[in-house]
């Protein structure tokens, strides 16, 4: 029993770590979800901490993973013994070096104002910046972060140019480094401006009132790729990541949707196809259940986000399933992905019924859980499904849910013998239907820490792909 | 015409937040030729006057007033137009609207409850502004407005004189009813609604319906700027959430062997939730028989106002405002509903008025003692009109014999 109650609590841990953001969500505010998310953090920690440090290994989203490695980095005097202290720095070396720099310098940051200076967490935080590949560079980018994080661990940069930059920007006249050098220029020089990362050429872009498309134009090959496709002057589409190009094209207008439509479900399929790999085909006949009832239109700070979710699982899902054997369904009865929106309410159990009268091999349902046309109606039809006339499991069905719901400390769940699964980005949709077969009740304890630790394994090793091993059971 | 007939308008599932249930109304169809909008009354903190014919005046909170456009009936192109977005209201036909109020008196005056509307030359449009709501509340304010109708000695000289001049009831903002926000924010409107039925800890608060799926889209967020009575506001302050109503398929003993069964059963939740809907949860506001009183008619559709029979302790009461089709069916909808103070109220007035505003003969009817009837007249609020001398000696006399 207790081994039940442990494997339920960690899945619950790791669809919040997956979905959780402590944003606000369409139906609770952001105090809600962060008051939420704390209480989950420290209650694994406290209970599972081997667990709590090895979800870092999984495709937990970026918010959580800052907060796991600040809590593990707090409270170093509860991990045990050496090995568990060297075993927890290996994984929080491995995911610092996959976070984004700006995450990782408000975690220092955060570090410093939580008076944590341990010798771990100095080895920690100094490895990180040795490990970054053009600290002038961070120097101008993040230039408070990269001096607090400096300050607070005695750190020396190797660079003694970059040092004055940061701390006695008044001794030295010119850098021999080209950006220190342009950063310097750029307050009296509008050229220089432009050999400057966005972010920081902006504000000097303003203060000599350049004009706003002039600059854009100019300062484009110093965007990033996120930065390109927020300011809408991506040249390539087909680079992008599926779950933010799904998001950019549902940011379009419908004029432009139609107009520009065979590029951009060129770009989902090739992002999808991607993000496929080599499992691309080899689902079966796939049955897909969509949300896009007016709450996947989530909330003013995650606009749109599960409904682009949904959107990048549907081409994903289609490069999955078999040529030709996909079937999409979206709860609004529309049939043009390109063009969907979020409006109307959420009949997932109708929509569910449609989807099993093709018989197919999966059953993937995409929706934040609030069935409410009729309520409830959804999990009855499941239930029934799976004792009457499905016993001998011929299809698979999983529901993936973009949602944290921040009462029930875990995503919402449709039936007690659906599993559910919490997802961020439609890539990593196979990792987490295969997680998701453990949410069952079936599977113990033991069984779910081999399946962890194989995937600390993989992650150490750097060789844990956005699809795990898993896609094709 | 006695009942609201809604007619055409199916009930979906209901959606539950919190305290808040909200039953969404779908029509098949929408309602040809007639079209509503919203013009909003800015800057005056929604408070507003309105002169009425009989040199009355009524002022309330009023953030917005509707516009009932039935130009669509066979007229040229572009007649019906959808609504799109909100209007302000027009200098030129919002009545007072562009009198130069002073700066130090932050109330707009309108010109009458509902009001044909006038392009720039003066001619009449088929457009006509009323005020939502207030409308009927204003109907049961003037409730026997004109007070005593025989001099009676008990009544006070200022009764006689002016009637129950001034007369005021109090209500609450949407905004003040809790956790209201929240639900209509996140309530999912379905394609084709055209109406709902709002629930605060399972009692009707109001019934909204207009004619398009449009309009309603447009017009759902003025649930929140509208009034609910005090009733509706204790219960949301102090009711628990409310159930779910959940789907349930009974599949025991081989009910259900194919996928068709399954889908069947599942429709048959839909048509049971309806069925139990309008029998249980909606049946005082559709069964109840109310006084229509009809207060302007436009091309086929009449709009009324509309008062009910003020019984106590029974069901509950809602007053409104209605505008029917010719056959009589709803195509607008708004009810306000009473407490179980403001149904005493009405109740009282009504039987004065029936006993020609004589104590004794009231006291009579009702069944009690004179002294009883002056203690509800005064717990009504209506103690001032009283003549508490007069009131006093009868007492007095009532007492020695």
């Amino acid at each position: 029993m207790s081994e039940l109650v442990a494997a339920e609590d960690v899945l619950l841990f790791v669809n919040a770590a997956v979905t959780a953001t402590g944003q606000r969500e369409f139906r609770s505010s952001a105090a809600a979800q962060h008051f939420s998310l704390r209480f989950v953090h420290e209650y694994v920690r406290v209970n599972y901490r081997p667990v709590y440090a090895a979800a870092l290994a999984l495709d937990i989203n970026h918010h959580n993973a800052a907060l796991i490695v600040e809590q593990l980095l707090r409270t170093a005097d509860e991990a045990g013994g050496p090995g568990e202290k060297r075993a927890e720095g290996r994984l929080i070396a491995a995911r610092l070096a996959l976070l984004p720099p700006q995450r990782v310098y408000r975690l220092f940051r955060a570090l410093r104002a939580a008076g944590v200076n341990n010798r771990r967490t100095r080895a920690i935080v100094r490895a990180w910046l040795a490990a970054r590949p053009d600290p002038a560079l961070d120097a101008v980018k993040y230039r408070s972060g990269l001096k607090a994080a400096l300050r607070h661990v005695h750190g020396r940069l190797p660079d003694p140019e970059t040092g004055d930059f940061l701390f006695s920007p008044g001794r030295r006249v010119r850098y021999e480094n080209p950006t220190l050098d342009s950063f310097r220029r750029a307050r009296y020089e509008q050229g220089a401006l432009y050999e400057l990362p966005f972010t920081v050429a902006e504000g000097f872009a303003a203060g000599h009132g350049v004009p706003r498309a002039v600059f854009l134009e100019r300062i484009a090959p110093r965007m990033t790729r996120l930065e390109q496709l927020r300011t809408a002057r991506a040249a390539d589409l087909t680079v992008m990541p599926l779950t933010r190009l799904a998001l950019y094209v549902l940011s379009l207008p419908f004029g432009e949707r139609v107009e520009r439509r065979a590029e951009l479900t060129h770009a989902l399929r090739a992002a999808a196809r991607r993000a496929a790999g080599p499992y691309a085909g080899s689902w079966g006949r796939v049955a897909a259940v969509l949300d896009d009832s007016f709450s996947s239109s989530g909330s003013a700070v995650k606009r749109r986000r599960p409904l682009a979710v949904a959107l990048g699982c549907h081409y994903l899902l289609e490069a999955l399933a078999a040529p030709g054997a996909y079937t999409p369904l979206w709860t609004s009865g529309g049939s043009d992905p390109l063009l969907v929106r979020p409006y109307g309410p959420t009949p997932l159990g109708l929509r569910i019924l449609d989807a099993l009268e093709g018989g197919p091999d999966r059953l993937v349902i995409v929706s934040d859980g609030w069935d409410n046309a009729p309520p409830g109606l959804a999990g009855e039809v499941l239930r029934v499904w799976r004792s009457r006339l499905d016993p001998e499991r011929r299809t698979s069905v999983v529901h993936l849910n973009p949602v944290y719901d921040a009462e029930g400390f875990d995503v919402r769940r449709l039936a007690p013998s659906v599993p559910a699964a919490g997802i961020r980005d439609a890539e990593d949709l196979a990792a987490l239907v295969e997680i998701a077969q453990f949410a069952e009740g079936r599977t113990g304890f033991a069984e779910l820490r081999a399946y962890l630790d194989r995937r600390v394994e993989l992650f150490l090793q750097g060789t844990g792909g956005p699809v795990g091993e898993g896609a094709g059971g | 015409m006695t009942r609201i007939d809604l007619t055409g308008l199916d009930v979906r599932p209901a959606q539950v937040w919190g305290g808040v249930r909200l039953v969404p109304l779908v029509r098949a169809e929408p309602v040809p030729g007639l079209r509503l909008h919203r013009e909003i009354y800015r800057g005056h903190g929604g408070l507003g006057t309105v002169d009425l014919p009989d040199r009355t005046t009524y002022t309330s909170y009023i953030p917005h007033g509707f516009v009932a456009d039935w130009t669509g009936t066979g007229s040229g192109t572009g007649a019906e137009s959808a609504a799109y977005g909100t209007r302000l209201g027009g200098g030129a036909s919002g009545g007072g609207g562009g009198d130069s109020a002073p700066d130090c008196m932050p109330v707009r005056r309108i010109h009458r409850m509902a009001k044909r509307r006038r392009d720039p030359d003066g001619r009449a449009e088929r457009r006509l502004r009323f005020l939502p709501l207030h409308l009927a509340l204003e109907g049961y304010l003037a409730l026997h407005f004109g007070g005593p109708s025989t001099a009676w000695e008990e009544w006070s000289g200022e009764a006689l004189r002016h009637g129950l001049s001034p007369r005021a009831e109090a209500a609450y903002a949407g905004r003040a009813v809790p956790g209201l926000a929240e639900a209509l924010r996140i309530f999912e409107v379905h394609p084709g609604q055209c109406g709902l039925l709002l629930y605060v800890a399972d009692a009707l608060a109001a019934a909204f319906v207009v004619p398009h799926p449009d309009d309603y889209r447009l017009l759902h967020p003025t649930l929140i700027e509208d009034l609910y009575g005090e009733l509706v506001h204790q219960y949301a302050w102090y009711g628990g959430p409310v159930p779910e109503f959940t789907a349930r398929i009974r599949d025991g003993a081989g009910g259900i062997r194919t996928l068709a069964d399954l889908r069947a059963a599942a429709r048959e939740q839909e048509r049971a939730w309806a069925v139990a809907h309008d029998g249980l949860m909606a049946r005082d506001l559709l069964e109840t028989s109310y006084a229509f009183e009809r207060v302007h008619r436009a091309g086929p559709f009449d709009l009324h106002r509309f008062l009910p029979p003020f019984r106590r302790g029974g069901p509950e009461q809602h007053i409104g405002e209605l505008i029917t089709d010719h056959k009589g069916r709803a195509v607008y909808l708004k009810t306000f509903r009473l407490s179980e103070n403001q149904i005493r109220k009405g109740h009282l007035l009504r039987r004065l008025a029936d006993c020609d505003w004589h104590l004794e003969r009231t006291a009579e009817a009702l069944g009690t003692s004179y002294a009883e009837v002056v203690r509800r007249v005064g717990g009504a609020g209506l103690g001032s009109l009283l003549n508490a001398h007069a009131v006093a000696q009868r007492l007095r006399e009532n007492q020695e014999s």
